[in-house]
Formats: C-alpha cells, sequence, structure tokens
C-alpha cells in the first residue's frame, strides 16, 4: 500500500474487507466506527424496550386505582424501565456510540488507542445487558427494588436481584474500559501540533467523562459486589440487625451515581458545543472555559453524592455541606450554556435538524438543570423528595437533555456514518413531535409533585387525574415522534452526503463520508496558527 | 508496520491500577465507618487474627514485589535466564502466600468462624462488622493475587521465549506494577487488620 | 513516538529498598507492643503511607517516568481522601 493509494481510494468502513462477511465482520471488527454503531443497534433496541415499559406503566396511571395490573407488576416495572434506561442506555450512551465512532477522526487518529480492548468493552456491554434481563425471567420474579437498590429492602427481598446486581456490575466493567480506552487515547495519539488546548470540546468532554468512568465506577461495583455478599454470606454490612448501616449503602451507591450523571451529561454537552459552533458559522465563545468547565464539573461533581440523602438520617454538618457543594457544581454548567447562548448571538444561523435538536436540548437541560437546584437546596428537597416531582427533574435530565442531545448527535453525525442524507422536513416533523411530547409527558408531573405525589407509586389520589392524563398523551406523542425519527433515519437510503455537508471544522469533516477504514488517507497535521473552530 | 507505543501501554495499565484501588477503597470506607462505630470491639476481634501468619505473609510479599522489580533490570541487561529465576522466585512467593492463607482461613473454619456463620451470629456486632470486613477484604486481595500469579506466570513464560526482551518489555512491566499493586493494597491491610490490637 | 531514555535501575537499589521496607515492618510491629492508646492506629496508617509511598517511586518507577503519572496518582489519591473526609462529615457529626 504505497503509491497508489491517491487513485483509489480506500474502502469505506461499511464495505467488508476482512475474512468474514455479513454479520461476523462487524462481531470480529476493532474499528472504532463499526463498535460504535454497534452500540448504537444494541442501545436503541434497549431504548425502544425502555420506551415500551414507560408507556406501560402510563397506561396503568391514567385512573386512580387498579386499571391493568397490580403493584408488584409496577414495581418490577419501573425497577426494569429504570435499569435499561440508566445502565445501558444513558451511561453508555453518547460516549460508547458517538464517543467511539467520532473521538479518533476529531483528535487525528486511525483507531482507539486499545482496538481490541474496545470491542471486548462492547461485548461485556452486551453480556451484563444480558445478565441484567435474564434477572426478569429467573428465580423468584423480577427485581422490585428500583434502579437505585437500597439496602435494606434489596437484601431482603425475594425477587432475584442477585442477577440484576451483577449484569450492572458487568456493565460498569463496561464503562471503565470504554473510559480507560479514551483516557490513552486522547493522551497519545492527538495529532501532531494538537495541544490538549487544540483539541475539539466535544473530545475534551469525553476525557472529563472518562475520568469519572474510571475513579467511580469502581466503587459502585464493590457496593454491588457487597450487596450479593450480603444476600448469600449475611456480611452485615448494610444491615441494621448485625450492626450494620443501611446509610452506608446510600453513600457507596451515591458515591457512583451521582457522578453518573455527569457521565450521561457531559458527552451530551460535548455534543451541543460541536453542534452550535458549526450551524452559526461562529467560532466558539470561550473554548478554555467551556473546556475547563467539563473537568470542573466532574471534579466537583464527585463530592455532591449526599444530595440525594437529605432526608435518610445524615448529620445535619454532612446536609449543608453537600448542599453547598451542589450549589457549586452549577456554576461550571451555567458557564456552558452561557457561552452557547454567546456562540449564537450574531451568528448565521443554518435552522437544519441537528441544531434544532440542539436548542432543545438547551431549553430542557435549563429547566432540568434549575428544577435541580430546588432538589439541591436543603429546605425545598425535604418537601419534594421522592415525589413525582423528582421523576419530572431527572426525566428532563436524561431525557430532555442525554436523550435530545444523543437524538442532536444522530441527525449531526448520520451523514458521516453512512455517506447519505436524511429527509430534513421529516426529522423536523420528529422533533416536533418529540419536543411537545416531553413537555406534555413531564411537566405535569412537576406540578402534581409539588402537590404531593410520590414518586414510584402505582396508585393515586383523584385530584392528580388530570396531571396523569396530560402525561399520557404526551407519551403516546412522544412515541409517535421517536417512530417517526427513526423510520426516517432508518428505512430508506436518502441522497449521496457529501464529505462536508454542514461546514464543520473538525477533523471528521475532512475525511470521506463514510470514512476509510483507517480514517485518514493522509495523518492530518495541526499547524501553529491553526484552532479547532476557526469560522471567523 | 504495527503500531507501538510502550508509554501508553504503560499508562493504560496505571489507569487501571487507579480503578482497583478506587474498587478497595469502597471497602476501606466501610472499614473507616465501622471502625469509627466499634473501634473497641475491632481491638478485641484482632486479638483473634494470627499475626505472626500475617507478618510472614508481608515479609513473602515485599520480598516478590523486590524480585519482580529486579526482573525488570535483568531484561534490561539482556539476563533473560535470571530474569527468569526472579519470576520463579516471585511466583514461589505467591505461592507461599496462598498456603499461609490456606491455614489461616482453614482454621477459622474449623472453629466455626465464617460469614453467616451461628458463631458469628452470637457475636456482638462490631466483631461480626470485623470478620466480615476481614473475610471480604482478605479474600478480595486474594483473588487480585491469583490473577496476578496468573499474568506473572505468562510474562515468566514470554522472558523464556525470548518474546520479552530487552528491546521490548513493558509487558513485563506492566505485570510488575500489577503485582506491586498487590502488595499495595496488603501493606494497608496488615496493619488495619491484624496489628489494631 | 519520542525517544524514550531508558532508566534502569540497578539491583543495588532494590536491595536496598526492599531492606527499608522490611525495617519499616519490623517497626510497624514494634511499635504495636507499645500501648499508644489512640495513636495505634494513626502510627500504623503512618507508617503504612511510607511504606506505600517507597513502593510506588522506586518499584513502580514512578521517580522515572513522566510527571504526568506521579500528577495523576497523587490526584487519585487525592479525591479518594477527600471522599473519606466528606463521607466521615455525616458519621462524625450524627
Ligand atoms: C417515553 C419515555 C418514558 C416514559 C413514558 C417514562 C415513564 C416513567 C415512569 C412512569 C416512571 C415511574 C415513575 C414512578 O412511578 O416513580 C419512570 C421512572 C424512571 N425513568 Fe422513565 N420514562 C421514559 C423515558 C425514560 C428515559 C429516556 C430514561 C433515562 C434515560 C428514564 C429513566 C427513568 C428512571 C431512572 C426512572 C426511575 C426508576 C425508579 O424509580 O427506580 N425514563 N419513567
Ligand atoms: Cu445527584
Amino acid at each position: 500500500m504505497t503509491e497508489e493509494k491517491t487513485h483509489h481510494p480506500e474502502p469505506s468502513y461499511l464495505v467488508n474487507t476482512g475474512k468474514y462477511k455479513g454479520l461476523m465482520s462487524w462481531l470480529t471488527s476493532t474499528d472504532h466506527k463499526r463498535i460504535g454503531l454497534m452500540y448504537m443497534y444494541a442501545m436503541m433496541v434497549f431504548f425502544i424496550v425502555g420506551v415500551l415499559l414507560g408507556e406501560i406503566m402510563r397506561l396503568e396511571l391514567f385512573r386512580p386505582g387498579q386499571q391493568f395490573y397490580g403493584p408488584q407488576m409496577y414495581n418490577g416495572l419501573f425497577t426494569l424501565h429504570g435499569i435499561i434506561m440508566i445502565f445501558t442506555v444513558v451511561i453508555p450512551g453518547l460516549a460508547a456510540v458517538f464517543g467511539n465512532f467520532s473521538m479518533p477522526i476529531m483528535i487525528g487518529a486511525k483507531d482507539v488507542a486499545f482496538p481490541r480492548l474496545n470491542l471486548f468493552s462492547f461485548y461485556l456491554y452486551i453480556i451484563g445487558a444480558g445478565i441484567a434481563l435474564t434477572s426478569q425471567f429467573m428465580g423468584n420474579g423480577p427485581p422490585d427494588t428500583g434502579w437505585t437498590f437500597y439496602a435494606p429492602y434489596s437484601i431482603q427481598t425475594h425477587t432475584n436481584v442477585v442477577a440484576a446486581v451483577f449484569g450492572a456490575f458487568v456493565l460498569g466493567f463496561s464503562s471503565i474500559l470504554t473510559g480507560l480506552n479514551f483516557i490513552v487515547t486522547m493522551h497519545r495519539m492527538r495529532a501532531p501540533g494538537m495541544t490538549f488546548f487544540k483539541m475539539p470540546l466535544f473530545p475534551w468532554s469525553l476525557y472529563a467523562t472518562a475520568w469519572i468512568q474510571v475513579l467511580a465506577t469502581p466503587i459502585v461495583g464493590i457496593t454491588l459486589l457487597m450487596v450479593i455478599a450480603e444476600r448469600w454470606l449475611r456480611i452485615g454490612f448494610f444491615d441494621p440487625s448485625l450492626g450494620g448501616d443501611p446509610v452506608l449503602y446510600q453513600h457507596l451507591f451515591w458515591i457512583y451515581s451521582h457522578p453518573a450523571v455527569y457521565i450521561m451529561i457531559l458527552p451530551a454537552m460535548g455534543v451541543i458545543t460541536e453542534i452550535i459552533p458549526t450551524f452559526a458559522q461562529r467560532k466558539v465563545f470561550g473554548y478554555r472555559a467551556i473546556a475547563v468547565s467539563s473537568l470542573a464539573i466532574a471534579l466537583v461533581g464527585y463530592f455532591v453524592w449526599a444530595h440525594h440523602m437529605y432526608t435518610s438520617g445524615m448529620s445535619p454538618t454532612a446536609r449543608w455541606i453537600f448542599s453547598l457543594l451542589t450549589f457549586l457544581v452549577a456554576v461550571p454548567s451555567a458557564i456552558k450554556v452561557f457561552n452557547w447562548v454567546t456562540t449564537m448571538y450574531r451568528g448565521s444561523i443554518d435552522m437544519k435538524p441537528p441544531f434544532l435538536f440542539a436548542l432543545g436540548f438547551i431549553f430542557l437541560f435549563m429547566i432540568g438543570g434549575m428544577t435541580g437546584l430546588t432538589l439541591g437546596a436543603l429546605a425545598t428537597n425535604i418537601h419534594v423528595h421522592d415525589t413525582a416531582y423528582v421523576v419530572a427533574h431527572f426525566h428532563y435530565i436524561v431525557f430532555g437533555g442525554v436523550g435530545f442531545a444523543f437524538f442532536a448527535a444522530i441527525h449531526y453525525w448520520y451523514p458521516k456514518m453512512y455517506g447519505r442524507m436524511y429527509n430534513f422536513k421529516r426529522a423536523n416533523w420528529a422533533f416536533g413531535f418529540l419536543f411537545i411530547g416531553f413537555n406534555l409527558l413531564y411537566f405535569p408531573q412537576f406540578i402534581i409533585g409539588i402537590m404531593g405525589m410520590p414518586r414510584r407509586y402505582f396508585d393515586y389520589l383523584p385530584q392528580f387525574t388530570l396531571g396523569m392524563q396530560l402525561s399520557f398523551f404526551g407519551g403516546i406523542l412522544l412515541l409517535i415522534g421517536i417512530i417517526l425519527m427513526i423510520t426516517n433515519l432508518f428505512s430508506k437510503k436518502g441522497a449521496i452526503a457529501p464529505a462536508n455537508p454542514w461546514g464543520g471544522r473538525t477533523y471528521e469533516w475532512t475525511v470521506p463520508s463514510p470514512p476509510p477504514v483507517e480514517n485518514f488517507e493522509v495523518m492530518p497535521v495541526m499547524g501553529e496558527d491553526e484552532e479547532p473552530y476557526d469560522y471567523k | 508496520m504495527e503500531h507501538r507505543d510502550d508509554i501508553g501501554a504503560k499508562l493504560g495499565m496505571w489507569v487501571f491500577i487507579f480503578t482497583e484501588i478506587l474498587l478497595f477503597g469502597g471497602l476501606f470506607l466501610v472499614y473507616t465507618v465501622m471502625r469509627g462505630r466499634y473501634a473497641a470491639d475491632f481491638h478485641s476481634a484482632a486479638h483473634h487474627l494470627n499475626a505472626f501468619i500475617g507478618t510472614i505473609n508481608t515479609l513473602v510479599l515485599l520480598i516478590s514485589s523486590a524480585t519482580v522489580a529486579m526482573s525488570i533490570t535483568a531484561v534490561q541487561k539482556g539476563h533473560n535466564k535470571f530474569a527468569v529465576l526472579l519470576l520463579f522466585i516471585t511466583l514461589v512467593c505467591a505461592a507461599i502466600f496462598m498456603v499461609n492463607k490456606y491455614f489461616e482461613w482453614g482454621h477459622k473454619f474449623q472453629i466455626g468462624l465464617y460469614p453467616g456463620s451461628d458463631l458469628m451470629l452470637t457475636m456482638n456486632h462490631g466483631q461480626v462488622m470485623f470478620f466480615s470486613l476481614y473475610f471480604f477484604m482478605t479474600g478480595l486481595h486474594m483473588f487480585h493475587l491469583v490473577v496476578g500469579g496468573i499474568i506473572l506466570t505468562i510474562v515468566m513464560v514470554k522472558v523464556n521465549s525470548g518474546a520479552i526482551n530487552s528491546t521490548r518489555y513493558v509487558l513485563l512491566e506492566n505485570g510488575g506494577l500489577y503485582w506491586h499493586l498487590v502488595d499495595l493494597i496488603w501493606i494497608f491491610l496488615f496493619p488495619l487488620l491484624y496489628l489494631i490490637t | 513516538m519520542e525517544a524514550e531514555t531508558v532508566h534502569i535501575t540497578p539491583y543495588r537499589t532494590y536491595a536496598w529498598v526492599l531492606i527499608t521496607l522490611l525495617a519499616f515492618t519490623f517497626l510497624t510491629i514494634t511499635v504495636t507492643w507499645i500501648n499508644l492508646s489512640a495513636l495505634t492506629v494513626l502510627v500504623a496508617l503512618a507508617i503504612a503511607t511510607i511504606k506505600a509511598g517507597i513502593v510506588l517511586t522506586y518499584f513502580m518507577h514512578l521517580k522515572f517516568e513522566s510527571s504526568l503519572f506521579r500528577i495523576f496518582v497523587v490526584g487519585v489519591l487525592a479525591i479518594y481522601v477527600l471522599v473519606i473526609i466528606f463521607t466521615m462529615s455525616d458519621y462524625l457529626f450524627r
């Protein structure tokens, strides 16, 4: 492979060149782009299952009293819904899909640092998800603890908690290895001349994320092992009857699970930071502030976990400390929002679907973030803790934030992934349904939450009926939006996409769509005076 | 041409070690909390551990760490034979450690002291916590020791065949790093479990 | 990549490190024979930390790696210590 290359372009990564054909050639591929796509397909399947479970819950909640099934099934449903959505969809989320697909190209690398380890992470992901799902069909019935597996209930219930917990453990391992891979990739494989402060901001957000994956996930890993040991061996760490402390479980669980929300949201913020400058054709405002705020969020976000535990009997000292820290972590997040808005200011804005989704993200994320502050404030938290208000808040973050950013990212990089365009008009319609449906589904939950509707209840008092029914219809609109979006993207082939359909300035837009196996024919070098977002 | 980046490989290993440190970190956190609660019980329970075996194991692990470190020097100098010998000594140390543990745990099981046993359920809360932590922490440590032993066996075979040599030995370095991690954790486990009487 | 200068640690250094570590082990055991009551744990932890530092610096070659590795190690340990401190802000003030 020498001179000829310039005349015959390398085959794209979608063409099978190895010794296997068809499915096997994907399952054995260590190409970061293929692994990214495989994550995406798997995640879409899980997402749809999760959405359907959500709708089934909404159906039961359509009227007060029992409609279709009883409380135990409801408990099983929200547990499974939570496990699927959190551990198999949003935690691997954008990092596994778009981090794998785009990040190596964006930093000018041929692949990640450890391609085989990358494929191994993918298999761990599938295995972990598989184990978590078998919990539904084996043992004494589906787990009913909620995705948080709170002790002491999780060590007492007779349902099949161990399988779910072990599945989550394996999924955590997959996440750790992805983080490890990304850290080394970004340290060792950036294009010559690309210093850390010339790296695009999506990779930056992945870098911060990767550190959380590496440093927080092991804590929940060991905690989940403790739960298993607690059930099998009665070690008693969380069992008050043996001298243990259930609140200690909550500490350990949230030491991971709060940072986990940053594992989800940081890459989402990163994607938005790519999309906004591209469609405003303006240099991103405050590059350094955005880069550093990713690290700051990761760092401070590590020390706010106990804001989930204000009502659990913690010491008053710990409560105000964690409330204070929670307010601190809002600062870097707000910096980002400020920078996005300022980047758009006086830009020549091009309202294409990716940008629309990005705007949707900013709007929904702001609502999620502000309501997060009311939850982080000690005094108000006491009133709305464990109510539908919390349900609304975290759906605004994980779905309105991470979910919409995911949709934005698909619409942004789709031409690069497949070398094809999609129908813009339909994408816009899908956005409309998603956005309206989403708000109709979750906004009422804020209100009935403040009125006192508790979370994780299958029944409710008559005064919440209107809110619940609005939510139901919102759920239907949302479902229509999801179907519209997916059929638009995956049912038929669009026009052939150019290398750079949006006028982006990062490296992935300099290579053909779809990119060749090794991404670049000539490895890029970043000049002294070049910058990642030199629009104007 | 294949891509090779030794520093990258080592960086990867270090990051992995960080995750291991935090994995044990969760347990040390439980230890801290429980010790704060039941200081007196921890002291009295620690008397039941065999500090002599603990000490022997500490020495054995330290020696094995030194031999692994030296084997890197040996490979760098091209003394592969000597490196194999050093790695072999390391593995012998690991075996001694395991045998000691076998007797230590075996004795405890014999007198009916193991998680969930009737004896343990009659003890007071602090002692239950202590012994649960003892079994969990040393058990997890042992698991890591076995994994490390397997890694070093593979490394030893490769040094012997020349696949690891003075121009490429990052695998040996990484295997060594992992082994030192096992040592590092024991350095904390030993005083916290055996010596606080 | 860059041409790294390979640092070969002499056997002698490792031998001395081992002897130092053994000496600290001996120290930590003898200290337990003296009753320092509340200080026992602190002393034991301090000695263990010194030993761990020696292992990290020499056996794990931190002394000879690029400073990046040292920064990471210190950072990770600092985060872990902070986690303990914040957790204890609950348990110590209940
Ligand atoms: C159409 C979409 C969705 C619907 C209709 C839906 C609906 C619901 C409902 C009804 C609950 C139970 C509330 C309760 O009784 O306490 C719930 C809980 C939850 N949802 Fe969703 N949801 C959707 C999407 C998502 C997404 C995208 C995520 C995350 C990415 C998510 C994460 C969660 C979590 C973590 C819980 C908490 C489970 C627990 O309490 O253990 N949901 N959802
Ligand atoms: Cu949180």
